[in-house]
């Protein structure tokens, strides 16, 4: 600038200007670190707890690494860090495969019945990971129907783990491929296509690379949730141990509590180290996405097409047959003797393991979970989104809400026993009550909802607060009136989560419910310890009907609201 | 404070805003009276909404002060500021009526229903959108979204008004309609108004006064007429309207041998002696061409290089013929044009009138 264009020049020191932070600042400041408070009470205190307990004797005296290196010179204990990975690194590579032919073919084909077959895949959300063991079972156990088809091999073990966790894991890594084909674009296979290239040779040089990363991603959340899953392997493991029945077995059988908190502790690494590694690949996958990409459309192909109709034709087929053995074998009279149907295995109150009010504690628990656990989430995501200044805060209730998706349900379940349980402890009295499992749920799922929650709140304009900030409107005000309808369709997506989740959970709740509070999930475990398999699977039943029904609600309710707000959500 | 402008609304001064390292804005300082509408305009990233920010108190400034109507607002969050706002995307809330829109910071205000109902048809009216009133923001054109967002931020009565690109979303014709509504509007109630724009020709249509940015300083602040004929540097001489550089040197008689000939320069500048090395701005339509030299003084004669036709004018390539072979631009009238049968490799006459030389360091053009 030339000098004579200058006016005053600044005073050499001028004070840095203080932003005022109003009293609606504080408030949101103040509801904020309630819910990070909420966090660090219900994820990291808890991890603190089993963290120390693994370095502790059963007097709670410190011991260093003594418990560690028993585990690591018990054969028994160690092996099971090998049967984890073995079966887990064989579910991945039967699953991906599989996932992302089905998710190419729900979005690069023209097959028939997509919406059928979108809908099959989802069938193992709505079951615990117990009931899908439970048909393996009736399917080729002792006396299963097509025992015959393992030629001599026995389903209890790595067989029957892979088939039972490769089904329960199915829907989970469509959905992310389906995610990452969706998002892909469309001038690619264009400019592919006009540059003469083939089907094939598109598929290799358009298809994989551009969801390379959904791949990546698919593949560690396959290995997060196989080698955190408890219920297959309880069911079907037999004496095949893995990292997952091994705290079971120490912590409920052998009551060695400090070795329980070891091996969550080895079991809490790979879990981490998977969800530090996808955090990674999403954030490419997100850098990678341009705005204006344009949706693919796919071209008719007659031979694709049915090849990809019979394939999926195939793994729809599995999916509804282990529903379907589950659902028959909860009616049989006497597998495999007299199949004549009857409600018998209904009839809970007759067996161990709660009753039918286990079934209505988890009603409960879910209806508990589903509503606080909304609306901590949403406030949650929609403070660390949309508040003024506090960016240390903000980002900090941004990564204690990424936690709990690191931690298996088992370690948290675990956790919770060593922190709440522990005397002193002035939160001692919520052990064994109905709301120290609501709050292990909440914090259990917490992560995938709050994820949904900011997806919403970032697609709403940013400028909103603003706005009404110019207006003298309090922000509460805004947040319920225009926040909370805007994103009204995600607040249904995460209670329908929270509430499916919460109905067919089984790990983390394994180790906190009470007599009282015996939970349907948890009953199915018991009755099939007990050797009442049909009524386990019974009760598997009325879990996936209830969250079916749920999920049929939650699709009504929908679009119901999408049909009424029709006017101001097109565009 | 410091003498300029005692009586201003709206007194910024000093002000500088860092994002981490990066300075955004540079030591700003600037008036804004009562009742005027200014213009931001500057290229993209230059900082104006940052400024248009920390005005609104969305951003807060890292130093400086600002003051409204006397009161110091400097580090005062937006809820006690005392303005309206206009974002680009307009921000609509698309689940409220046009009427919830509009009446929206009304309703917490504990007026009367019926007195809000009379509030927001009011400026419902104002804004030519009364037939409105019941669709959703969603069913609208962008033109009317935007006319809803500009009544929003009327309908609490801010002192002051703040706009960031109201009209970049829309298309060229809906552009200029809208342009000279809302400068109607704004004269009709009298609202201080600050408008941030990267389009030269609607700051010109539209300010009292330009406030021309770049690279988070101010380069000058004048009426559009100033700033079009008296640009302060070759920046705004170049961003605004086309304009003519040319290098050369000044001479001991106060005249510049620029293009291989001697050009005589207004203004005032003893700023420079004699072998500085300049820079000369003349804008093409500035230029008088004429056939023959008429007995002008100052005036050279020039071969035509390249001749574009530009719709109500031409635009054309000259080279001075007893020059260095740098050429410039002259616009002539299709009428003119034809008079003097324009065409290239012909030989006429150019007169650069000193008036509208102007003189800058050499080295200022980026
Ligand atoms: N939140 C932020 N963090 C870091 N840098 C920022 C931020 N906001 C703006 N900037 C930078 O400050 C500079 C000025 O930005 P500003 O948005 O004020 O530009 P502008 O003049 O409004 O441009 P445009 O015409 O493109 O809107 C830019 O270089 C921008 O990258
Ligand atoms: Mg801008």
């Amino acid at each position: 600038m030339t000098d004579s264009a200058a006016t005053t020049t600044a005073p050499a020191s001028a004070p840095t200007i203080k932003p005022k932070v109003s009293s609606e600042d504080w408030i949101m400041r103040a509801v904020l670190v309630g819910i990070a408070l909420y966090l660090i009470v219900s994820i990291l205190l808890p991890l603190y707890a089993i963290l120390s307990k693994s370095f502790k004797d059963v007097d709670g005296a410190f011991v260093g690494v003594a418990n560690y290196a028993k585990f690591f010179s018990t054969p028994a204990l160690f092996w099971s860090i090998q049967n984890s990975l073995t079966v887990t690194l064989i579910c991945c590579v039967i699953v991906v495969p599989v996932a992302f032919l089905y998710a190419y073919a729900l979005t690069r084909t023209c097959m028939p019945f997509k919406g059928f077959f979108k809908g099959v895949a989802l069938i193992p959300i709505l079951m615990p990971s117990l009931l899908p063991a439970i048909a393996l079972v009736y399917l080729f156990g002792n006396q299963g129907l097509i025992k015959s088809w393992l030629f001599g091999y026995e389903i209890y073990g790595p067989i029957g783990i892979v088939m039972g966790e490769s089904f329960y894991v199915f829907p989970h890594v469509l959905t992310i491929l389906l995610i990452s084909m969706a998002n892909s674009d469309a001038r690619l296979y264009e400019a592919s296509t006009a540059l003469g290239a083939s089907r094939i040779k598109t598929f290799f040089t358009v298809t994989l690379p551009s969801v390379r990363y959904g791949l990546v991603s698919a593949f560690f959340v396959c290995f997060t949730l196989v080698i955190t899953d408890f219920g297959v392997p309880k069911v079907v493991g037999g004496k095949y141990n893995v990292l997952a029945t091994d705290i079971y077995k120490q912590v409920i059988g052998r009551q060695d509590f400090e070795m329980g908190a070891v091996v969550s502790m080895v079991l809490l690494l790979p879990a981490v180290l998977a969800f530090a590694a996808d955090r990674v690949v999403q954030r490419k996958q997100v850098a990678l996405l341009s705005a204006r990409a344009v949706p693919f459309q796919p071209q008719r192909n007659p031979a694709t097409d049915g090849l990809m109709f019979a394939f999926c034709g195939v793994v729809g087929f599995i999916l509804i047959s282990i529903l379907g053995v589950a659902a028959f074998a909860s009616f049989a009279k006497f597998w495999p003797y007299d199949l004549s149907l009857v409600l018998n295995h209904y009839n809970f109150d007759l067996m161990d393991g709660g009753g039918w009010d286990s079934y209505f504690n988890s009603i409960e628990l879910a209806a508990w979970t589903a509503v606080i656990g909304t609306a901590l989430v949403f406030t949650g995501a929609y403070l660390v989104e949309k508040s003024n200044g506090f960016l240390a805060g903000r980002a900090g209730l941004q990564l204690l809400c990424m936690v709990p998706m690191a931690v298996p349900g088992l370690v948290l379940g675990l956790a919770y026993v060593f922190f709440f349980n522990a005397p002193g402890n002035p939160l001692g009295f919520l052990y064994h009550t109905m709301p120290i499992l609501v709050i292990c749920t909440v914090t259990h799922f917490y992560t995938v909802a709050h994820l949904t929650a900011v997806t919403a709140l970032k697609q709403m304009d940013a400028e909103f607060e603003a706005v009404s900030a110019s207006l003298k409107v309090p922000f509460y005000r805004t947040f319920f009136r225009i926040t909370v309808p805007v994103c009204l369709p995600a607040i249904l997506d995460i209670s329908m989560y929270l509430f499916v989740n919460a109905m067919t959970t089984v790990s983390a709740v394994v180790f906190l419910y009470s007599p009282d509070t015996s939970l349907a999930s948890v009953a199915i475990l018991n009755m099939d310890d007990a050797g009442d398999i049909a009524p386990a699977a019974a009760m598997g039943m009325m879990i996936v009907i209830t969250a079916a029904a749920v999920r049929l609600l939650h699709a009504i309710l929908t679009r119901g609201i999408l049909a009424r707000t029709q006017a101001w959500r097109k565009r | 404070m410091d003498g300029t402008g005692g009586g201003a609304y709206l007194r910024i001064r000093h002000l500088t805003k860092k994002f981490g390292d990066f300075v955004a804005l540079r030591d700003v300082s600037l008036d804004v009276h009562e009742g005027e509408f200014v213009c931001f305009l500057g290229p993209s990233g230059c900082g104006k909404t940052t400024l248009l920010r920390a005005i609104a108190g969305l951003d807060i400034q890292t130093v400086g002060t600002i003051h409204q109507a006397g009161v110091d607002i400097s580090s005062l969050p937006p809820s006690e500021r005392d303005f309206g706002i206009v974002f680009q995307s307009y921000a609509l809330f698309p689940n409220l009526t046009v009427a919830r829109n509009v009446g929206y910071g009304l309703e917490s205000q504990k007026m009367a229903r019926a007195e809000i109902d009379k509030r927001v048809s009011e400026l419902l009216g104002l804004v030519d959108l009364d037939d409105q009133r019941d669709k959703y923001p969603a069913q609208l054109s962008g033109g009317q979204q935007q006319r809803v967002a500009l009544a929003r931020a009327l309908a609490t009565s801010p002192g002051l008004l703040l706009l960031d690109e109201p009209l970049s979303a829309l298309d060229a014709k809906v552009r200029v309609h809208l342009r000279q509504e809302i400068k109607q509007l704004q004269e009709k109630i009298g609202v201080t108004t600050i408008m941030v724009t990267h389009d030269q020709e609607e700051a010109l249509a539209m300010a009292d006064r330009i406030v021309v940015m770049n690279q988070g300083f101010i380069e000058q602040i004048s009426t559009p007429n100033d700033v079009y004929a008296k640009p302060v540097s070759p920046f705004v001489a170049e961003f605004i309207g086309t304009t003519n550089f040319i290098d050369g040197v000044m001479t001991a008689d106060g005249r510049i041998s620029a293009a291989g000939v001697t050009i005589e320069a207004g203004g005032d500048n003893t700023a420079f002696t004699a072998g500085d090395k300049v820079t000369i701005c003349v804008r093409p339509e500035d230029v008088l061409v004429t056939e023959t030299a008429d007995g002008r003084n100052g005036s050279f004669e020039v071969t035509v290089s390249d001749v574009e036709f530009l719709g109500s004018f031409h635009r054309c390539h000259v080279t001075p013929t007893r020059g260095n072979g740098t050429g410039f631009m002259a616009d002539l009238s299709a009428n003119h044009a034809r008079n003097l049968r324009l065409e290239e490799g012909r030989t006429l006459n150019v007169l650069l009138p000193p008036a509208f030389v102007r003189v800058y360091a050499s080295g200022e053009t980026e």
